[in-house]
């Protein structure tokens, strides 16, 4: 500013071209923030996901591979080659030149060896002077796909996933149409007490399960139902907080209109709730459901305890631990089974994104 | 709207009696008990029953495998956990050394990461932002045999890449153990946890979004810098998410229960570093299936929780800032 000032009278395109200048230089500048914070949120990107990428990459491996320090990343075996109907272990072989050729080695000798060229098998033996234990065998990538099926029948995934799936649908089920009948007398009943109960609600949120698990426990115990799915799933039909909670703030932006319309044309509060409340918060129900499946999907701890002893019955987070005791020395199966566990919710979540990150942000903001 | 403010709305509410009501008015509310009374039903039975019902415990010897030995004790189980049974006060301070070092961790990682992902000159966002979230839907006991995996010191990557970054030697059983050494387990344990922090992101993101813009102009104007903003402006105004999410931390590490229970079966191993209270509890309530002194473990951990929870909405008004308070 303070040159263009100082010699105002023959500066007119000096100032259009500082001007201009300055525009791009902005520019440039703007440019240059863009390409540094995207490359910034790039790195840590990559190491914010990298686990998933070593557990996915292992799941893939031979055993071998992964105790093998000098490995390649990637999983790979070390290639062989078949020459007359026999299996050759391929080497890196340096040439007399300085570059290198990968041979299969045929007849193995102290000083010298005789190997065999896979991309020219008619020039026959060929003759190499050196100690072929100094060389390094050559790997291909090879995927040990094997490892899945293993996985699968090993912990009888199948029969996991069924377990898992029951307690997330039949549970889903309960506490939506719980949580939504209970969020509607919140939301649009006036009667003495609801603003002490609602914070009584509320304050169920902060209160550690634990405190009330051991007469719970005791309770079930003693109705003979430990191991079984009732003490699990019943709670779930009697209204969580969250859910109320979520469901009443969506409640309330419902224009009371269609309610009144349908008062007038005689339909009582039941009817009403079902008829014009329920459909008009499809988006909140979603929500709700697909945050109870992922409560669902990870709980572990009710399980635990309800389905001690019923291995049968246990869903897939207290099988995993079974499974991580009795193969704790076969990496490759573990990160299989794991890859297997969480690549459900990952596809459920790419699919129904939208509500789900719309649910959370309502929860925790204005 | 949030939870706070939503407990503040509903304090503030005029009160309604039954006896002033007319016909209409109380049709209304008998409706409205109908349609709450399944969540009564369920508070009841589910909570405070069983609440007082576990204080009642507590005063009892009464073991699962022996039921009808039930004897009432009085405050023995409390005087025994308080002052005999060592494991509490250790399991305590387990507890709280890993939220002292997790918490702000997890909350400044994801405070940064919001800023980053609500940064305008970020290019793909929406890519961005759906995977950052992405890892919060990998389920916890997945999550954690992957981070075993990775944490591993001599095939995981995460000491080969501090070797290959670094240069130092660290890969092998010479080197970082991360599961195995008392004095890096916290920080391991922080990393297998890290991926949890997605709906705070998500928070924190949605509420950078509602910072009015014409604040950072004004600063701007008067020649405040980069940092200076975050600090003076962004910070308190999405303080009241950074309070709730602070409040969700504190509720969850008191229940820290599943990766130290996956990883040691609960046996506190290395040196007792990872005996939490709730593997305390968990050893002692369904373990050893002591149900009177399980209870009084429980109880010390929901009053201890309480405790936390109270001192941390009274220093509130001291530093959470809700720009509807002059309403």
């Amino acid at each position: 500013m303070a040159t263009v000032t100082s010699n105002e009278q023959n500066t007119q395109p000096a100032l259009v071209q500082s001007r201009a200048q300055r525009k791009l230089m902005q520019r440039r500048r703007q440019m240059f923030n863009r390409a540094g914070i995207t490359f910034l949120a790039l790195s840590i990107l990559l190491i914010w996901l990298m686990p998933l990428a070593y557990g996915g990459v292992t799941s893939l491996k031979t055993k071998d591979q992964i105790s093998d320090v000098e490995a390649p990343i990637l999983p790979a075996k070390a290639e062989s080659y078949e020459w007359e109907g026999e299996e050759y272990e391929v080497y890196i072989v340096p040439q007399p030149d300085g570059s290198t050729q990968n041979w299969a080695l045929v007849n193995k000798g102290r000083q010298s060896s005789e190997f065999i060229n896979p991309r020219n098998p008619e020039a026959g033996l060929i003759e190499w002077e050196g100690r072929w234990r100094t060389l390094e065998r050559t790997r291909v990538l090879s995927p040990t796909w094997e490892n899945y099926p293993e996985a699968y029948t090993s912990i009888s995934f199948g029969r996991l996933m069924y377990n898992t799936f029951f307690y997330a649908i039949v549970g889903m089920i309960g506490a939506v149409f719980s949580a939504a009948i209970v969020a509607y007398g919140f939301a649009r009943f006036k009667f003495p007490g609801r603003n002490v109960l609602f914070i009584v609600l509320l304050s169920t949120i902060i209160l550690p399960p634990q405190v009330t698990l051991v007469p719970t426990y005791a309770f079930w115990v003693n109705l003979g139902l430990v191991p079984s799915w009732w003490p699990l799933l019943l709670p779930q039909f009697f209204a969580n907080a969250y859910n109320v909670f979520f469901l009443r703030q969506y409640f309330m932006t419902i224009p009371p209109e269609m309610e009144e319309a349908a008062k007038i044309d005689g339909a009582g509060p039941i009817r009403t709730f079902w008829s014009v409340i329920l459909p008009q918060s499809i988006p909140a129900l979603v929500a709700i459901s697909l945050f109870h499946f992922f409560f669902a999907w990870n709980d572990f701890f009710g399980p635990l305890i309800y389905l001690a002893g019923a291995r049968e019955q246990v869903p897939i987070t207290v099988g995993l631990t079974f499974f991580n005791g009795i193969y704790g020395s076969q990496p490759q199966l573990i990160q299989a089974a794991s890859i297997m566990t969480l690549i459900i919710p990952i596809i459920i979540f790419f699919m129904a994104q939208r509500y789900f990150i719309q649910g959370i942000v309502i929860t925790g903001n204005k | 709207m949030s939870f706070m403010d939503a407990l503040q709305q509903s304090r503030s509410s005029k009160r309604v009696r039954w006896r002033d009501m007319s016909a209409l008015k109380k049709n209304e509310a008998k409706w409205g008990y109908i349609f709450i009374s399944i969540w009564i039903v369920g508070f009841l039975v589910f909570y405070l029953v069983p609440m007082i019902a576990s204080f009642g415990f507590s005063l009892m010897d009464f073991q699962l495998a022996t039921p009808d030995e039930i004897e009432f004790i009085g405050f023995e189980h409390w005087r025994r956990m308080l002052f005999d049974d060592e494991l509490v006060w250790e399991s305590l301070r387990v507890t709280f050394v890993f939220a002292f070092i997790s918490l702000p961790i997890g909350m400044i990682a994801a405070f940064f990461l919001a800023v980053m992902l609500n940064s305008e000159n970020l290019w793909g966002k929406n890519v961005f932002r759906t995977l950052f979230y992405m890892p919060s839907m990998v389920p916890g006991i997945a999550a954690i045999f992957v981070w075993q995996g990775v944490l591993n010191p001599q095939t995981g990557w995460l000491n080969r890449i501090i070797q290959n970054v670094t240069g130092l030697e660290v890969v092998g059983l010479q080197g970082l153990r991360w599961l195995d050494d008392p004095s890096l387990i916290y920080i391991a344990y922080t990393y297998i946890g890290i991926w949890g922090i997605g709906n705070a992101i998500l928070i924190n993101l949605a509420s950078l979004q509602n910072v009015p813009s014409d604040l950072y102009e004004a600063a701007k104007v008067d020649g405040a810098g980069y940092w200076r903003r975050m600090w003076h402006i962004t910070v308190p105004m999405i303080s009241p998410v950074i309070f709730y999410n602070l409040i969700l931390g504190v509720v969850g590490l008191m229940q820290y229960f599943l990766t130290p229970f996956v990883l040691n079966g609960g046996n506190g191993y290395p040196e007792g570093s990872t005996r939490f209270y709730m593997i305390h509890f968990f050893n002692n309530a369904f373990g050893y299936a002591d149900m009177g002194y399980g209870a009084a473990l429980a109880w010390l951990m929901f009053m201890i929780g309480l405790a936390l929870t109270l001192i941390l909405f009274g220093t509130a008004r001291y530093w959470v800032f809700y720009a509807g308070d002059e309403r």
